[in-house]
């Protein structure tokens, strides 16, 4: 089984770094652009949610590709800003997209190393027997979970929904390597939850460290120890799945980051010995869209770039702490540009 | 591993700021080219040259280069 396409879908409203004089000192402004290399972000209208740009990603991908919606067996929703907390926001994209019944569908809940996994669960349902294709849709509006006043997270955030097809053929092999360790819960949290009751306090906003202001129900992130665990951990496991393929970097076309900021991704490339051009990067344009970000980057740069056999590495990370990489022949994958919302 | 090399490796992250002013005694956090962006480059930085994992708690209990030094040193002996 393979990727046989993929489309992204982004809101049409962008936020410009540079105007967040209210939140960064103006002389430090453009240094904080160029480290994190996020010029602009596409943040969703109140009543857009991942799941409605995955809607017209998925929408996209049928028309492009001549698919019939008959023709899915498996959906999965990878997100963390699902439309209800109860149901799965799958079950909705099921009825919305036309998708039969017998359809088999579930929401799938990680950070920003989501669509690893996730498609490492779609690759494993299309390797059963009586499925032929499964449609990932993998979606984030970190804009409704962010707090505009938070200079740590705001920033970095922007907004996306991905649908990815995957289905039985002679594509080639591919392997994952997924990882997880939970004693980091507490350096990307939201603090409310079942474990955290939510009141009304949950709802205020406080100032907490460095400034920084947040309600219980916001994204807080130790952007230390997110660093320190993604370049302690992301080249080692790009190195791991190199070695147990027995392959190099230079048998590598692509190799597809987590766009997390763009200080990071250099500093992978560095270490990683990758040529740059190799790297595509879509962080200046769309920010760092959690999971989306993966087939958000190859839908914005590889666009018309993966006709006949490319050897693509993708890697994400974040949240849990959780993080995988795979490496895929990727054969004539029709790659769609990105649409707007 | 020597604590001048390691003063010339930190001193290197720094643009605007005079190399000769930092020394082991400095209380790096009151510098005026501190910031969070540059905390990232220092953790990069003795990841790469020390090998070492250094956490943001690390950072937050350091107040002088010497402290960053030390712990550093703790983690590579």
């Amino acid at each position: 089984m393979g990727i046989k396409a993929l489309t992204a879908c982004v809101p049409q409203d962008i936020v410009y770094n540079k105007d967040l004089g209210y939140l960064i000192p103006e002389e430090e402004i453009e240094k904080t652009i160029n480290n994190i290399g996020i010029e602009q972000r596409r943040i969703a209208a109140p009543d857009v949610t991942a799941s409605d740009l995955c809607f017209k990603a998925a929408q996209q991908l049928f028309a492009d590709n001549n698919i019939e919606p008959d023709s899915i067996d498996v959906l999965l929703f990878m997100s963390q800003t699902a439309d209800y907390r109860i149901p799965a926001t799958s079950c909705l994209l099921q009825h919305r997209l036309g998708l039969p019944r017998e359809t088999l569908c579930f929401d799938i809940t990680l950070g920003c190393s989501g669509y690893l996994f996730a498609l490492s669960a779609a690759f494993a349902y299309a390797s059963m027997e009586g499925v032929n294709r499964v449609l990932l849709l993998d979606g984030e509006t970190f804009s409704k979970i962010v707090n505009r006043r938070d200079k740590v997270d705001w920033p970095l955030y922007g907004d996306a929904g991905t649908a990815t097809l995957i289905e039985k053929g002679e594509y080639g092999d591919s392997t994952f390597i997924l990882n997880t360790d939970g004693s980091g819960e507490d350096t990307l949290k939201i603090h409310a939850g079942m474990r955290n009751p939510i009141t009304a306090e949950s709802c205020v906003e406080r100032e907490r460290e460095d400034g920084n202001i947040r309600t219980d129900l916001e994204v807080y992130m130790d952007g230390m120890d997110v660093f320190n665990f993604a370049i302690s951990k992301v080249p080692k496991s790009v190195k791991q799945l190199l070695k147990e393929t027995e392959r190099s970097v230079e048998d590598l076309d692509y190799l597809v980051f987590h766009q997390a900021n763009r200080f990071m991704m250099d500093f992978f490339v560095k270490k990683l010995k990758v040529s740059p051009d190799k790297v595509p990067y879509c962080i200046h344009k769309f920010g760092n869209t959690s999971s989306a970000s993966v087939p958000l980057t190859i839908s914005s740069e590889l666009s018309g770039r993966l006709a006949g056999d490319n050897l693509v590495l993708m890697s994400g990370f974040g949240a849990g702490l959780s993080w995988g990489s795979a490496i895929m022949n990727m054969r004539d994958c029709n790659v769609s540009p990105v649409i707007e919302y | 591993m020597s604590i001048d090399q390691f003063i010339e490796n930190f001193t290197d992250l720094f643009d605007e700021t005079d190399p000769d002013t930092i020394n082991e005694t400095t209380s790096f956090k009151d510098l005026e080219e501190w910031s969070s962006l540059l905390a990232l480059s220092v953790i990069a930085m003795i990841d790469e040259e020390y090998d070492v994992e250094f956490r943001g708690e690390d950072i937050r209990n350091s107040n002088t280069v010497e402290d960053l030094y030390n712990i550093v040193k703790s983690r590579v002996e």
